[in-house]
């Protein structure tokens, strides 16, 4: 058998970050002693090394290498850059939360950076070994860190439930997967996309199969209705930090998987696609939307709110044409760093033995710490879809590529979701400024670096807001 | 000199003003009274210096410039500039309203002397001249907006400026809604335009216009009606002027804005503001000459407004009161004479009034600060004893403004009768007819202000009586600078501003030839002492002189006729009062009218329909179906399995059987 060395330079960020990964690991069981914070230390080393590396080896042209089943290209690294940042920003609001509550310190980063690891893996994955490969790397460690306070039942059910599910989920993939594989005879994402070309969809009904499956197991993975059930039990069940985590980077690496299958695998079979994502978008700004509306939980309501988020940037992916994609490539980034901060928020308000979960706790945050509510205001505001803020811009471009595909109907269905969802995000605004707190005291249980990073997470969706442009011309300029 | 420098002047000129305002406005609590004015004032100075200086550069060097200066949004292909257009019309303007402006700064140190809005007071007449030196330079229709608005904007707060009084917001109310119709004509004749030649720039829009003419083309608002799109477009720009030069039937805010400071009233109510109708139709002059219909609406509705406007101030016992219905009614000769196509007539006879109906405005302040902020001329009489500086100035006024040659009013007002008798345009008789009166009327409403005021005896309380001085110098100097333009600047101006060759404002106005009067009567003209010597010989001269009679003889001469005629003829009397009825037909057909529906509009539409039907109701059925689907969410794993199944089923039957 004939073995050639494959490339390995596209995959040194993924090296590095696997190194660093281990070096964080080692450095928890035999210096953490010694050293507490170093673990943290590393870690936040290991993400901004990754950054350097990515944008470092960023060309403007494609790779690909390890015979076929990994590439390297423009919005694969714009996603890795997103996941790599959303990651640093998550531990930065998670480093007292954490520490606070005696979770394992090492064993979250560790396992998060797993996690993030196989996110890397999954974006640049092009054949289904590799995309299946990250898939689990990245999913198994977010079911250990949601079960991370073992004493917690919540918690526990919580992971139990996004177990199974996932498995069933992942089960699913598989087998569309393999359908798909048998009707192709190939794993490789580019043959199979170059298989499919003679083969119209009418005539393949296995290929349809499977495509089915796919797109559960990609709705699965995002959260979309009716594949969303476990969103808000984990959102709610497991701890602030973790929240965190799950409800940002996965999101971004989910959104890559369904690039890398329905958009350059099976762009033939748009109509097939399309149709299943319709229904998915609906239902899922349906159900979020409406259910959001009654949550008195902040994490559970922003849970659904996060089903409704998805509901709208399948309405980009579900367009089908160039402007739609990179619509919904902005809607995703948009929403990490959106929900980055109302999760962060969640996260950094919690102090030693209290959670800041549910909406009353934001009653008069405004007279408790004015600068944390006008945050929290402009990240609601954004998620509303209020302009000037980047939440607008996200919704505006989804809605003008359903428009530029004759989905009109669509759209101003989707305005009306948006309008129905503007209630929950407006209450949150409403009890932090216009209730009476319950308790007087002024919230300082923040540290100065997550002071910085909330403000420049809050200021950045402003700024992204007036000037949509800095990331709207990259994720146009990669389609 | 090139047009960089004509470019970086205007820029000054328009914008100093801006700045006063800004640091009377923003910093006048820090700046204190008299830092406010000090700072407006000197930069109404720089502004007029340059304006005059600009005129130099326009009139005798011939120099013009028209360029953008900021590309304010680009909308497909409409491009929206801040651009100036400066011309002989435009600098014309531009020193008038920097000439009157600086007057009013100075006059207004003494008459707001002490006022709690003594800064802001400055800043908003700072801030008016901005907009109006924008609406006189701009270059295309867009800023022309931009300055209307602003102006309409200024003249609304200043008419409120003392905002505690009911009469003021009254009046800053009307003004503001009667000019929301006439802007709502003027936005759809700009839109019109924008939609027909596809640009807002006048040089653009000009430069098409004949061939448009040409093909004629019409539309039909109403099925089977078909109307020129030009005289539309005039008609609709020309409802604007309306609304903003105060026409019948859009006039009835001029009177009530009278509740404003007086110097506003000369600034804005006067001299420049409501002369910004008679600006613009000259400045589209291009537009409508090219529409009979248009030009015949204009003259007739500006001659009919000079003389019935003219007869209420007859009736009026306001000395303001009196000089602002003068004001309607010397805004009436200039849109007649605007109608005739006599534009140069119709401009001139704008910056002669301005000149002197601020002054008139000015010396009836004066008059007003003297007696203690009383206005009513039946507690008045026989000031010229106290007041002799004023008595002068208000003299000299009154006299021009009652077209007694040789001062200024009368050669560009004869001007105008003329022109409107020489004119062929449907509707010219009666326009004449109407003018022609309308000169007996304004000698005999201005010399009835001005002898029951300054002569006959004194009927003022002995309070006010002690201590009734002449004014300060703040007070009476501008007057004196207004006076000796108002008796100067028609003769100066009559030969190069009507029949010079080329014509004073040049090629800024457009003529049609068949139009063309001024031509007619330039063939009668031999200068302006042998005009005003020619007078004798003519009708408008001996109405006007009988006015001035008239008047003399009912408050002077036989204190009893105005009561006689007041009994004999109750049913005139009583139409002059109640102002040919507008005012109450508003109240009752408009006011309340709009109130019923609106009344009922809330109530069904908005408690019931809207309210009740739609927000609450699509509030209740949202809360509903989340109270519902939320149950949806039982928690249990089996459930959560089956929704999945349940989707998969769903697509697959759909997909691979369907």
């Amino acid at each position: 058998m004939n073995f050639v060395i494959p490339d390995v330079v596209p995959a040194i960020p993924e090296i590095f970050m696997l190194a660093m990964t281990c070096i964080v690991l080692l450095s928890g069981l035999f210096l953490q002693r010694r050293y507490p914070s170093l673990p943290y230390m590393l870690s936040l080393l290991a993400l901004v090394g990754a950054v350097v590396l990515t944008v470092a080896l960023y060309k403007h042209t494609t790779e690909i290498t390890f015979h076929n089943s990994y590439i390297i290209d423009h919005i694969g690294s714009i996603l890795k850059v997103t996941i790599l940042g959303t990651c640093f920003f998550v531990f930065l609001y998670c480093r007292r939360y954490v520490a606070d509550r005696n979770i394992l310190n090492t064993e979250f980063y560790v396992l998060c950076l797993f996690s993030v690891l196989g996110m890397m893996v999954l974006v640049s994955a092009y054949s289904f070994i590799s995309l299946y490969l990250g898939l689990e790397i990245f999913s198994l460690p977010l079911y250990a860190l949601i079960a991370l306070q073992r004493d917690a039942a919540r918690s526990a059910e919580a992971a139990m439930k996004y177990f199974i599910m996932g498995a069933v989920a992942s089960g699913m993939l598989l087998y569309g997967l393999s359908m798909i594989y048998g009707a192709t005879k190939s794993v490789d994402i580019a043959v199979v996309s170059q298989v499919l070309t003679s083969v119209p969809a009418s005539q393949n009904l296995i290929l349809v199969f499977g495509l089915v499956f796919v797109v559960v197991g990609v709705a699965f993975k995002l959260g979309g209705a009716p594949f969303h059930m476990w969103v808000p039990d984990v959102y709610e069940g497991a701890p602030s930090a973790v929240t965190l985590f799950i409800a940002t980077a996965p999101k971004i690496a989910a959104f890559a998987m369904a690039v890398r299958l329905l958009v350059d695998m099976m762009p033939l079979y748009q109509v097939e696609w399309q149709h299943m994502l319709i229904v998915v978008a609906l239902v899922s700004m349906a159900i979020g939307n409406f259910v959001a509306i009654v949550q008195t939980n902040l994490k559970r309501m922003l849970a659904y709110s996060s089903i409704a988020h998805m509901g709208y940037m399948s309405l980009g992916l579900l367009s089908g044409n160039a402007q739609g994609y990179s619509a919904a490539s902005f809607y995703i980034i948009v929403y990490t760093i959106m929900s980055l901060g109302a999760f962060g928020m969640v996260t950094i308000l919690s102090g030693k033995g209290f959670e800041m979960e549910t909406i009353n706790d934001y009653k008069g945050l405004n007279s408790r710490n004015p600068w944390l509510a006008f945050i929290m205001l402009l990240l609601m505001f954004s998620m509303a879809g209020v302009p000037p803020i980047a939440g607008f811009f996200a919704k505006l471009g989804v809605i003008e590529s359903l428009v530029e595909a004759h989905l009109v109907w669509l759209a101003v269905l989707a305005l009306v979701f948006a309008i129905i969802g503007a209630y929950y995000y407006l209450r949150v605004v409403k009890v932090m400024y216009f209730d009476a707190p319950e308790h007087q005291s002024r919230i300082d249980t923040t540290s100065m670096d997550t002071r910085i990073a909330i403000s420049a997470n809050g200021l950045f969706i402003l700024v992204l807001g007036i000037f949509p442009g800095i990331i709207f011309n990259l994720c146009k300029a990669a389609f | 000199m090139d047009g960089n420098s004509i470019h970086n002047i205007s820029m000054i000129i328009v914008f100093a003003p801006l700045v006063g305002a800004i640091i009377a406005g923003f910093f006048g609590k820090k700046l204190g009274p008299r830092m406010s004015h000090q700072v407006t004032i000197f930069l109404m100075t720089i502004a007029f210096v340059l304006a005059m200086y600009l005129a130099k550069l326009v009139f005798m060097d011939g120099q013009t410039y028209n360029g953008t200066i900021y590309t304010w949004g680009v909308s497909g292909s409409f491009q929206f500039n801040v651009g100036f257009l400066i011309d002989r019309l435009s600098t014309m303007m531009m020193l008038c309203v920097t000439f009157v402006s600086l007057a009013v700064h100075v006059y207004s140190i003494g008459y707001m002397h002490g006022d709690p809005g003594y800064q802001r007071f400055f800043a908003y007449i700072s801030l008016f001249t901005f907009a109006m030196l924008m609406l006189v330079s701009a270059n295309n229709f867009f800023q022309l907006f931009f300055g209307w608005e602003g102006v309409g904007l200024v003249s609304y707060l200043l008419i409120g400026f003392w905002f505690r009084r009911d009469n003021a917001n009254f009046g800053s109310l009307k003004a503001f809604l009667v000019n929301r119709v006439g802007d709502f004509g003027f936005i759809l004749g700009i839109s019109a335009i924008l939609n027909y030649f596809g640009s807002v720039d006048y040089q653009a829009v000009f430069d098409q216009v004949p061939q448009f003419a040409a093909s004629n083309p019409t539309l039909s608002i109403i099925p089977g009606l078909h109307w020129s799109v030009i005289t539309v477009i005039c008609i609709l720009l020309f409802i604007g002027a309306m609304g903003k030069s105060a026409q019948m039937p859009l006039h009835v805010w001029l009177p009530e804005s009278m509740e404003g400071p007086t110097p506003i009233s000369a600034l804005i109510h006067a001299a420049t503001m409501v002369t910004a109708g008679v600006f613009m139709v000259s400045r589209m002059s291009p537009l409508f000459e090219l529409s009979q219909n248009a030009l015949s609406l204009v003259l007739i509705i500006g001659s009919a407004g000079a003389l019935f406007t003219g007869l209420i101030a007859i009736v009026q016992t306001d000395i303001k009161r009196v000089v602002a219905y003068s004001t309607l009614s010397q805004l009436g000769y200039m849109m007649a004479g605007l109608g005739a196509s006599a534009f140069s007539a119709g401009l001139f006879h704008l910056f002669t009034h301005a000149c002197f109906k601020a002054l008139l405005f000015l010396g009836a302040g004066s008059v007003i600060i003297g007696m203690h902020h009383e206005q009513d001329m039946r507690k008045m009489g026989n000031l010229r004893k106290y007041m002799p500086i004023t008595y002068v100035c208000f003299l000299i006024g009154a006299l021009a403004l009652s077209a007694i040659p040789p001062f200024a009013g009368y050669y560009s007002k004869d001007a105008i009768i003329e022109a409107v008798h020489a004119s062929t345009i449907p509707g010219a008789t009666i326009a004449y007819w109407c003018v022609l009166l309308g000169a007996f009327v304004t000698a005999l409403y201005t010399f009835r202000a001005f002898f029951w005021t300054f002569h006959t005896q004194e009927r003022m309380s002995d309070k006010v009586r002690a201590h009734l001085k002449e004014s300060p110098w703040v007070v009476w100097a501008p007057l004196v600078a207004l006076a000796i333009p108002s008796i100067f600047l028609g003769m100066i101006l009559v030969g190069p501003m009507l029949y010079g060759k080329p014509p004073l404002l040049g090629d800024a106005i457009y003529v049609a030839p068949q139009y063309n009067v001024l031509a007619e009567m330039a063939k009668e003209y031999h200068g302006p002492w042998s005009m005003a010597f020619h007078s004798v010989m003519t009708l408008p001269f001996w109405l006007a002189v009988s006015g001035v009679f008239v008047a003399w003889l009912a408050y002077c001469g036989m204190p009893s006729l105005p009561e006689m005629f007041a009994s004999r003829l109750r049913w005139a009397h009583a139409t002059l009062t109640y102002k040919f009825g507008f005012d109450d037909f508003n109240q009752f057909f408009f006011v309340r009218g709009c109130r019923r529906i609106a009344g009922w509009c809330y109530r069904v539409g908005d408690q019931m329909i809207v309210d009740g039907f739609f927000v609450n109701g699509s509030g209740r059925v949202v809360q509903w179906v989340s109270r519902v689907s939320r149950h949806l969410q039982s928690g249990y794993l089996y459930h959560y399995a089956f929704a999945m199944i349940l989707g998969l089923v769903v697509f697959l039957s759909w997909l691979v059987l369907g």
